[in-house]
């Protein structure tokens, strides 16, 4: 049996990238929409290290993923710390309740 | 071989990110996060790329789970009343991300067995050869001064962000 690694990992990406984006798109938790995030964010780098491994240049994209890997830290790490502020003001998590950011 | 065992990885790792973002208990969704993470490494382990794989084992699996449980402790949990509210709500919104999965699951295969697109998008190269380990880390250390002065701003940029947004909170 042969399986076409292309299509496999290409449906895997665009599964990955709904999963996310449905989830960002209903969630009422603030901690959720993280979750979302960091999900969209394995499937970019399931498509930059295939893309590289697909096209020969798997060090040029790898040093891209380190640096996507980088930034998503940091930014999980700041977005937590500004969820955890927001839970203190609020005394909980769900966004319908940060009506104080409405113009 | 290899593909199927990368088969199987992908099909662990969709599963895993399907489950944390449905299961309604955060800690858990933050564990089978982790899961995901680490069966991505598994997956970029195999596509040749060893150092990413194992700064995504470290960083996502390891040090990003860390942060989620931390901020789940130090939030308040619900009560039982909001939790029943909450589970009959989110089993509402939910309920279709199932057969959304399953219909671009099934648009991709009709496309793919209908050959209406053509999914060799990515031009493969001569036999999509890995360069070995040597090369690579002297790309990735040797090569890469720029990249580390800007990784290292974003890392400080971001330990000030914390700084900042936990003195605030202290303060109150």
């Amino acid at each position: 049996m042969i399986i076409d690694l292309n299509f496999i990992i290409f449906a895997s990406i665009i599964l990955l990238m709904v999963t996310g984006l449905y989830c960002l798109l209903v969630t009422k938790n603030l901690l959720r929409i993280l979750i979302a995030l960091e999900v969209m964010t394995k499937s970019v780098t399931l498509f930059l290290i295939s893309s590289g491994y697909f096209s020969g240049n798997a060090v040029l994209t790898q040093a891209l993923v380190i640096t996507l890997i980088i930034i998503e830290v940091v930014v999980i790490v700041v977005a937590c710390g500004i969820v955890i502020g927001v839970c203190v003001h609020n005394k909980n998590l769900d966004i319908k309740n940060m009506r104080k950011l409405k113009g | 071989m290899k593909e199927i065992l990368i088969l199987i990885l992908l099909f662990g790792l969709v599963g895993s990110a399907l489950l944390s973002v449905l299961i309604r208990n955060l800690l858990k969704a933050a564990i089978t996060l982790a899961a995901a993470s680490a069966l991505l490494a598994a997956v970029m382990f195999l596509l040749g790329t060893w150092i990413a794989a194992v700064i995504e084992l470290s960083v996502c699996a390891g040090m990003i789970t860390v942060v989620f449980i931390s901020a789940i402790s130090l939030t308040k949990p619900l009560t039982d009343e909001e939790i029943l509210i909450e589970a009959r709500e989110r089993r509402g919104r939910y309920i279709f991300l199932p057969f959304i999965l399953i219909a671009v699951l099934a648009l991709l295969i009709i496309l793919k067995a209908s050959n209406l697109m053509n999914f060799d998008f990515i031009e493969s190269a001569n036999s999509t050869s890995v360069p070995d380990f040597t090369t690579q880390t002297s790309v990735i250390w040797n090569n890469r001064a720029l990249d580390i002065l800007g990784q290292v701003i974003v890392l400080l940029s971001g330990v000030f962000g914390v700084v900042v947004l936990f003195k605030e909170r202290t303060a109150k």
